[in-house]
């Protein structure tokens, strides 16, 4: 194992963004804001969705979840596809490093700024509702499952992708109605039928629910159902992921 | 304490493997074979030089033997090293610099450097890296960031990054290429001066006089084969001759027999072939002899331009 090797390039792959962390940092944090402040405001004489929790404050963990997912996936597809658009993939392609270290590392640093978006949206929100989580271990697992199979989905999507718009086609066609639709502004037990039974194959559902759960202690979801079909798709996209690497897929021609 | 004969045995087996070898090795994108059976040895300290015209296929091999392309079918290895089976130590062995000026925007000088012996699983050494870059007079740089460097910096950069990891066998793909010519003499002042030092040189190059000064050896390459592979000296002695240029009195044409061997060249001037330097007193004596002043007078060495478009001609079809 190249230990160095991996961890420089986990070192290189949070300078990428933490050197522009105005846009990766705060950026999305303003936006989440801006998303909590405007349905807030809209929907503040709806009913409540869990006793004891107002639909304003529901939001919070939906959006936390959705600004970290999108950031994780967009940590690895942005930095993937920039290195091969701009060709120094090679600086990568041509080192001893293996498909596992190039994985973990490119992985573990979107899971990083994933999570750093999540904790700056969370504790903002402390100030407008100053509750505990409910179970805060189970919080962080979901923070660490849901932010790794975006990242993973990322890293696919960087490696497929041979421009910058098919990239942005898999985002605005992929992620975004999946985040949209997996529960961030309602619980699905508000849903007709036959849109409650199609959600149950979206992944992105189980995350924000079991993620919910961990705040509140309430979720459409039992959450170790959440967190075991959250793990086995991280587990299997990352399968996924390091047989493309291994094969040199789009990478290695 | 005289070394043991155990250890010379080791020694003299390490130099028996090829710095780079190369053999039976095919490769096509889609329909188009870019290499078609190649075989090249480089042996362990040599300065070699892999030449041929746009798209013969140098820099595939070159990718080949990255790992950034993947071959059809055939044997590639550094320093005994499968660049397949046995990737990692194939590639600590080898530094390249590649033909494209790429770069990543987001760091500087010295974090590119730093970054990239750390791959490799080394601890950058900041007195190799010093040294690397006051050698590629990249010294004030260190701090500036890539995107700020001029396309020659960037390109020295390169260079500085395939050795950082100080392997043994450094391949460059046209490096210079946009690098201004004194600049290019201190790359190559380094570059031979590693080179003296033991390291072995693989370089592709369009500048044939740079190959012919500092390379021993000379593959040349032609659509996806080598067509011709031999020390310097050799193919220069086999394929290139002196020749000698003269202006003669308007009208006049070189006397005797040497009119038949003599072309007239565009500026009026007539050039004849040498069969040596020596000769040179010959053609002038039977100048003199006819009555003719010579007005101007140019001997023209050996060079490996001419050999290569011989060589080219030769294995035109
Ligand atoms: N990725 C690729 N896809 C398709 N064709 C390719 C690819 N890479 C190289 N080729 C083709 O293979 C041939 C050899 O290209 P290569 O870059 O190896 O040439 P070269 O000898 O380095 O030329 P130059 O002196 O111009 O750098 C060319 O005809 C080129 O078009
Ligand atoms: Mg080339």
């Amino acid at each position: 194992m190249n230990l160095r090797g991996f961890s420089t390039l986990l070192r290189k792959e949070l300078l990428r963004f933490w050197k522009v962390s105005f846009q990766t940092l705060l950026a999305p944090l303003v936006s989440t804001l801006l998303y909590l402040l405007v349905f807030a405001q809209v929907m503040s004489g709806r009913a409540e969705i869990y006793p004891g929790v107002s639909y304003r404050e529901f939001l919070v963990p939906g959006l936390a979840m959705m600004a970290m997912l999108q950031n994780s996936f967009s940590n690895t597809s942005s930095s993937m596809i920039q290195s091969k658009v701009t060709g120094n993939i090679v600086f990568i392609l041509l080192t001893p490093l293996s498909p596992l270290e190039i994985f973990a590392a490119y992985v573990l640093a979107a899971v990083a700024r994933g999570a750093a978006v999540g904790t700056c949206v969370w504790l903002v929100s402390l100030w407008f509702f100053p509750r505990w989580p409910a179970h805060p271990v189970e919080l962080l697992l979901f923070v660490l499952a849901g932010n790794l199979l975006a990242a993973v989905l990322g890293l696919i999507a960087g490696i497929w992708a041979e421009k910058f718009d098919q990239l942005a086609a898999f985002q605005n066609f992929l992620i975004v109605p999946l985040t949209f639709l997996a529960g961030v502004f309602y619980s699905i037990h508000s849903l007709p039928p036959f849109w409650r039974d199609l959600s149950r194959f979206n992944p992105f559902l189980y995350m924000i629910d079991g993620f919910r759960h961990g705040f509140f202690g309430l979720s459409d979801v039992a959450p170790a159902e959440s967190l075991l079909i959250v793990g086995a798709s991280a587990f299997a996209l990352s399968c996924v992921a390091l047989v493309l690497l291994s094969r040199g897929w789009r990478l290695r021609h | 304490m005289p070394s043991s004969p155990l250890l010379q045995v080791q020694d003299s087996a390490a130099t028996a493997v090829p710095a780079i070898r190369v053999q039976g090795v095919h490769k096509a994108f889609g329909n188009f074979q870019a290499l078609r059976g190649l075989d090249l040895e480089v042996r362990q300290g040599e300065f070699f030089a892999l030449l041929g015209p746009n798209g013969a296929g140098k820099t595939t091999l070159i990718n080949l033997l990255a790992g950034l392309t993947r071959p059809d079918r055939g044997v590639l290895q550094i320093l005994g090293h499968d660049v397949r089976s046995d990737y990692k130590q194939a590639r600590r062995a080898v530094g390249i610099v590649p033909q494209e000026l790429v770069f990543d925007p987001f760091f500087t000088v010295g974090e590119t450097l730093r970054l990239q012996c750390g791959y490799f699983g080394i601890r950058p050494d900041p007195a190799w890296i010093g040294e690397l870059l006051e050698n590629l007079q990249l010294s004030d740089k260190a701090d500036t960031n890539m995107r700020a460097l001029s396309g020659g910096m960037k390109r020295r950069v390169l260079v500085a990054q395939a050795l950082v990891h100080r392997p043994a066998v450094l391949v460059l793909d046209e490096p210079t290429a946009g690098v201004d010519v004194e600049l290019r003499q201190t790359l190559w002042k380094f570059i031979r001066r590693l080179n003296a030092e033991g390291q072995t040189i693989l370089l592709t190059t369009h500048y044939l006089e740079e190959a012919q000064s500092l390379c021993e050896r000379v593959a040349m390459m032609k659509a996806g084969r080598v067509v011709a592979l031999d020390r310097t000296s050799q193919l220069l002695a086999d394929h290139s001759r002196p020749s000698l240029t003269l202006r003669l009195p308007s009208g006049d044409q070189p006397p005797g027999d040497l009119a038949g061997r003599a072309t007239l060249l565009a500026d009026g001037r007539w050039r004849l072939p040498l069969v040596n330097f020596a000769d040179t007193e010959q053609v002038l004596a039977h100048c003199r002899e006819a009555g003719l002043v010579v007005q101007d007078l140019e001997v023209g060495a050996p060079d490996l331009e001419e050999v290569f478009v011989a060589i080219m001609q030769r294995s035109g079809q």
